[in-house]
């Protein structure tokens, strides 16, 4: 048989591959004693490859940063902890994502930590909300970012008569994106609604806050009724596929869409490229007003953790000014601490600021806050407002029967979570009702 | 054969050939167009403009490179698993009638009509306990509860296309099952047998959620391309699926002959 | 065949041993997950599953996928077999070639897919360089659901036609060439020397194919999410988002005892129709 010398070979061949590829592992190889910093925030690829090379780069101790999705974070870290082998000393989460951990006690005191950071300007609001309602401070603000909207300049011939479009009503929207598709004969308004995408928060934070005033105990109400019905009608002019897009920024490049509602982070890569091709503006206002759901992230020490000492001094790293701002130049999440903009700053990075800063201002802001205290349940309360956006939109079922429906699921979650009520909705003793 | 049956036989072989290649051909063009060619219209079929940006930037991301090694461990301890438990199983089935053993090839046939990566589940919980959680040794495990009855299922059938004369023939001349099953049925159930365990390997290497859900700081590469990819743009995609690609490919390439050139069995 | 003692059951020990630690285990635990909530034994799961808006769809994509892909990727593969066996020069080239699907994980096949059925992907360009179409057009979403079953159809065929070929071919390399020179010398057409003695010898090979391949498909997950995303849902990708999105592992396990129970009767349907007689297996 001719197998022997070619079996030698082979195997010489193999064992070479093997070596080779463990001598380029070895090299850049983390060390095990590398602080671990489990996060929720910048799991896109680019961004956590940002935050590794540019904002890290300069951190005073070495660090490796792992992405968690949000459903997951709580049974990570607790499965760290129950099976007595805490591995994520710095923990980096919303604040709706950091709440259950603290219901659980797997969050560390940091009043020690904050006291080393006095002299600098946190936002106070945030700070306060990072003691979850107790005595300890809990997590401390680490970055904010919202939603925009934001529009390539051919479409802005196609707005409505007397449309301001820094201050959009949703119906101005449909009209605006229905004059483009009766002109063009192209559906080119688009929203995120793909798999990965984070079209459950346009839902719960700007869609019912503007027409009903609220989210859970509003979810039924005859005004969501004829918010759905108004949505269905706007969908007729929306590019199908959106429900494959998972971020913004690549239909806008590509001119598939041209008006485009999404996250920050997620539309920055469009402005940034080609900020004399698009505008960003605030998100339009319903009968209720305009609403918006800022998003803040905190960073926390997991209890039990290996390397406390040097979590802290991350913290410590992460909240100064400079590298605040390198953060935003970076991945396109804000300070929380009061700092100069630069001059300088990169044009799509001003379009977008300006935006939010508009969205701030504007006198008829609904603030709305993430779903908060649902834990594990975040996944499903989300998929709540898609199985009803399916229903209704996409498949034109009557939004009374829908409503009706899927207020028996959302009553069944609140039940299970006990989750009391966030803004918009007046706050509630005990699970928030569904009215 | 006529020429024109010749004509015709390579025209088929051609086309078969196209339709394998022509897709991934045009997935090397989108990874290495850069962010550019993600939007172009119309796309061009021939390379205009190489990129090695989008390539380049995937391959230095951190941990690339280590999550290839995991997945190469992964994938050769699952290899030689499957052919330990596997070929000795095959052979039980392929030579004896036992009572049992249609109950045995039901388990089997089950181990691959359940979804493994819900199976991840509840096995994390047992591997965080005996501290095979985020080790290769332990995604190859759950990997060859896949390969397993692969391996054994082909092995079955090889060995039953193998007349058991050969063996017996074997015994009368002094020897023993096992060196009877090792001179004999083994150099001629060797392809197959390689085969087997280029399946076991590369099941292992391009298995994805298993090998997400037990691993945390030592993933294996698809796992590690899982976790990136899904909130990705899509010449990060491109770049990534080229990448998963091309060392299956190449492996297969080194096994090529292993795999299938036996003249001897062939034109038996 | 032969009766012989202990040595069968020896031999199959490691390995019913291994898969008992490793599958059946868990496995309980997943059914007991799926058949009990809050300690007691209740239906509630199942009955959550089969309300959801996805779980009619999930059924009907997956039973379509595999009704159709499966015979088509037979026939594909039994013709590659056949074409193989003519080839002369070059078969380990030819081979290396058809076989490289083999090496892909269904995430990148679909990725490839992608990269070709997108709006401005190479399947619109050709087509509108033929003067089809006049401008990119979408296929894969909610509107066109028959031209995104195609495409899901179409891609499983390219990605996972090697699995049933390589398998095929195996088989088709031991077997005795004596019994279709015989039917060749008694004047049987090629068609019928392949349709009764060839395909009947094949028998255990097929089963084997088929058996893998169908199961393989009931679980299909990856391709689907690359091309559909949210337009084409799945039993595995349902029973993945429940268990990593919503965090219910009740509806989440019942999904995988539904795939399981599923394939476990296609197993059987298998088993009994190409039941493989005693004497070839001797």
């Amino acid at each position: 048989m001719k197998a022997a010398p070619f079996r030698r070979a082979f195997v010489t061949a193999f064992a070479t591959a093997l070596l080779g590829a463990a001598w380029a592992s070895a090299a850049p190889a983390a060390r095990a004693e590398d602080l671990v910093f489990l996060s929720t925030q910048l799991r896109p690829i680019e961004s956590a490859q940002k935050m590794r090379t540019e904002i890290l780069a300069g951190a005073p101790v070495p660090t490796r940063f792992v992405t968690e999705q949000p459903p997951q974070l709580g049974v990570h870290v607790r499965a760290e902890a129950q099976g007595g082998n805490v591995v994520s000393s710095l923990i980096g989460g919303l604040h709706g994502e950091l709440l259950p951990l603290a219901g659980t006690d797997n969050l560390a005191p940091l009043d020690d930590v904050l006291a080393s950071l006095a002299e600098r300007k946190i936002n106070p609001a945030m700070l306060a909300a990072g003691k979850f309602g107790g005595a300890q401070q809990l997590y401390i603000p680490w970055m904010q970012a919202t939603y925009i909207m934001v529009a390539n300049r051919q479409a802005l011939p196609f707005l409505p008569e007397g449309a301001d479009i820094n201050a959009l009503t949703y119906a101005q929207l449909g009209q605006w994106a229905a004059n483009i598709q009766a002109k063009t004969g192209k559906r080119m308004l688009g929203f995120p609604a793909g798999p990965t995408g984070l079209m459950p928060r346009f839902f719960e934070g700007y869609l019912y806050p503007s027409f009903t005033g609220g989210v859970v105990r509003t979810f039924r109400s005859p005004e969501a009724e004829q918010m759905w019905t108004q949505f269905r009608e706007l969908w007729k002019s929306v590019n199908p596929n959106s429900t494959n897009y998972g971020f913004m920024q690549e239909p806008l490049l590509s001119g598939d869409v041209w008006i485009a509602f999404d996250h920050v982070a997620r539309v920055m890569d469009a402005l940034s490229r080609k900020p004399e091709e698009f505008v960003a503006f605030p998100a339009p206002a319903g009968p209720k007003g305009r609403g918006w759901m800022p998003v803040v992230a905190g960073l926390s020490i997991a209890k039990g953790a290996p390397a406390a000492a040097d979590a802290a001094k991350l913290i410590e790293y992460l909240t100064r000014p400079a590298v605040q701002l390198a953060t935003l130049k970076a991945v396109a999440f804000f300070p929380v601490v009061q700092v100069e903009m630069p001059a300088d700053l990169d044009p799509g990075l001003k379009l977008a600021a300006d935006a939010v800063a508009k969205m701030g201002a504007a006198p008829d802001s609904v603030v709305s806050a993430l779903p908060v205290g649902l834990d594990q349940r975040g996944g499903e309360f989300d998929k709540l407002f898609m199985d009803t956006f399916q229903r209704v939109v996409l498949r034109g079922e009557a939004p009374r029967a829908a409503l009706d429906r899927q207020a028996e699921t959302l009553k069944r979650i609140i039940a299970e979570t006990k989750a009391a009520c966030w803004a918009p909705d007046a706050p509630s003793d005990g699970p928030c009702p569904v009215q | 054969m006529t020429p024109w049956k010749h004509g015709l036989l390579w025209s088929a072989v051609a086309v078969l050939c196209a339709w394998t290649l022509v897709p991934i051909y045009l997935l090397a063009l989108g990874a290495f167009g850069g962010r550019a060619i993600v939007s172009e219209w119309p796309k061009p079929f021939l390379p205009v403009g190489l990129s090695l940006d989008t390539l380049g930037a995937f391959l230095a991301i951190d941990g690339v490179w280590q999550a290839t090694w995991v997945s190469v461990q992964a994938a050769g301890i699952c290899m030689v698993l499957a052919l330990l438990l596997g070929m000795p199983a095959g052979y039980a089935l392929a030579r004896f009638r036992f009572a049992g053993a249609g109950s045995y090839r039901l388990l089997i046939l089950m181990t691959r009509a359940f979804p493994v990566a819900i199976l991840a589940l509840p096995l994390t919980v047992s591997f965080i306990r005996l501290g095979l959680y985020d080790t290769p040794f332990g995604v190859a495990l759950l990997h060859a509860v896949l390969a397993v009855p692969f391996a054994t299922l082909v092995c079955a059938s090889l060995f039953q296309g193998i007349p058991a004369e050969l063996e017996e023939a074997a015994w009368v001349f002094g020897c023993s099952r096992l060196t009877g099953f090792l001179r004999v049925v083994l150099p001629l159930a060797l392809p197959g047998i390689a085969a087997a365990s280029i399946f076991a390997f590369v099941l292992s290497w391009n298995e994805v959620f298993a090998a997400s859900v037990l691993t945390v700081r030592h993933r294996t590469l698809t796992a590690y391309l899982l976790s990136v990819l899904s909130e990705s743009p899509l010449h990060v995609q491109f770049a990534g699926g080229l990448i998963l690609i091309v060392p299956s490919v190449i492996f297969i390439f080194l096994v090529r002959r292993r795999l299938f050139a036996m003249w001897g069995i062939g034109n038996r | 065949m032969r009766r012989a003692g202990a040595l069968p059951y020896l031999l199959i020990l490691p390995s019913v041993l291994f898969l008992g630690v490793l599958f059946v285990v868990p496995l309980v635990q997943t059914a007991l997950l799926a058949f009990q909530q809050g300690g007691a034994w209740s239906l509630d799961d199942w009955h959550r599953m089969a309300e959801d808006l996805n779980f009619t769809d999930a059924v009907r994509n997956t039973f379509s996928v595999v009704l159709i892909v499966v015979p088509l990727q037979c026939a594909l593969a039994l013709g590659m077999t056949m074409l193989l066996r003519h080839v002369r020069h070059g078969r380990d080239l030819i081979l290396w070639v058809w076989s490289i699907p083999l090496g892909i994980s269904d995430l990148a096949a679909g990725l490839v897919w992608l990269a070709l059925l997108t709006d401005q992907g190479w399947l619109n360009t050709l087509l509108f360089k033929a003067g089809l179409i006049s401008g990119p057009q979408a296929w894969l979403t909610y509107e066109t659901p028959m031209v995104l079953l195609a495409g899901i159809i179409v891609a499983e065929l390219w990605r996972a036609t090697a699995i049933v070929f390589v398998i095929l071919l195996a088989g088709v390399q031991l077997l005795p060439k004596e019994y279709e020179e015989a039917a060749e010398v008694f004047g049987a057409s090629p068609w019928q020397r392949f349709w009764r003695v060839t395909l009947p010898l094949l028998r255990p090979s097929l089963q084997t194919a088929l058996i893998l391949r169908t199961v393989l498909a009931f679980e299909m997950f990856a391709m689907a999410l690359a091309l559909g995303g949210r337009n084409f849902p799945v039993m595995v990708s349902e029973a993945f988002n429940w268990q990593y999105g919503s965090q219910d592992y009740g509806v989440a396990a019942s999904y995988a005892v539904l795939v399981m129970a599923i394939s476990v009767a296609a197993t059987l349907v298998y088993l009994v129709a190409l039941r493989v007689p005693a004497e070839q297996r001797a």
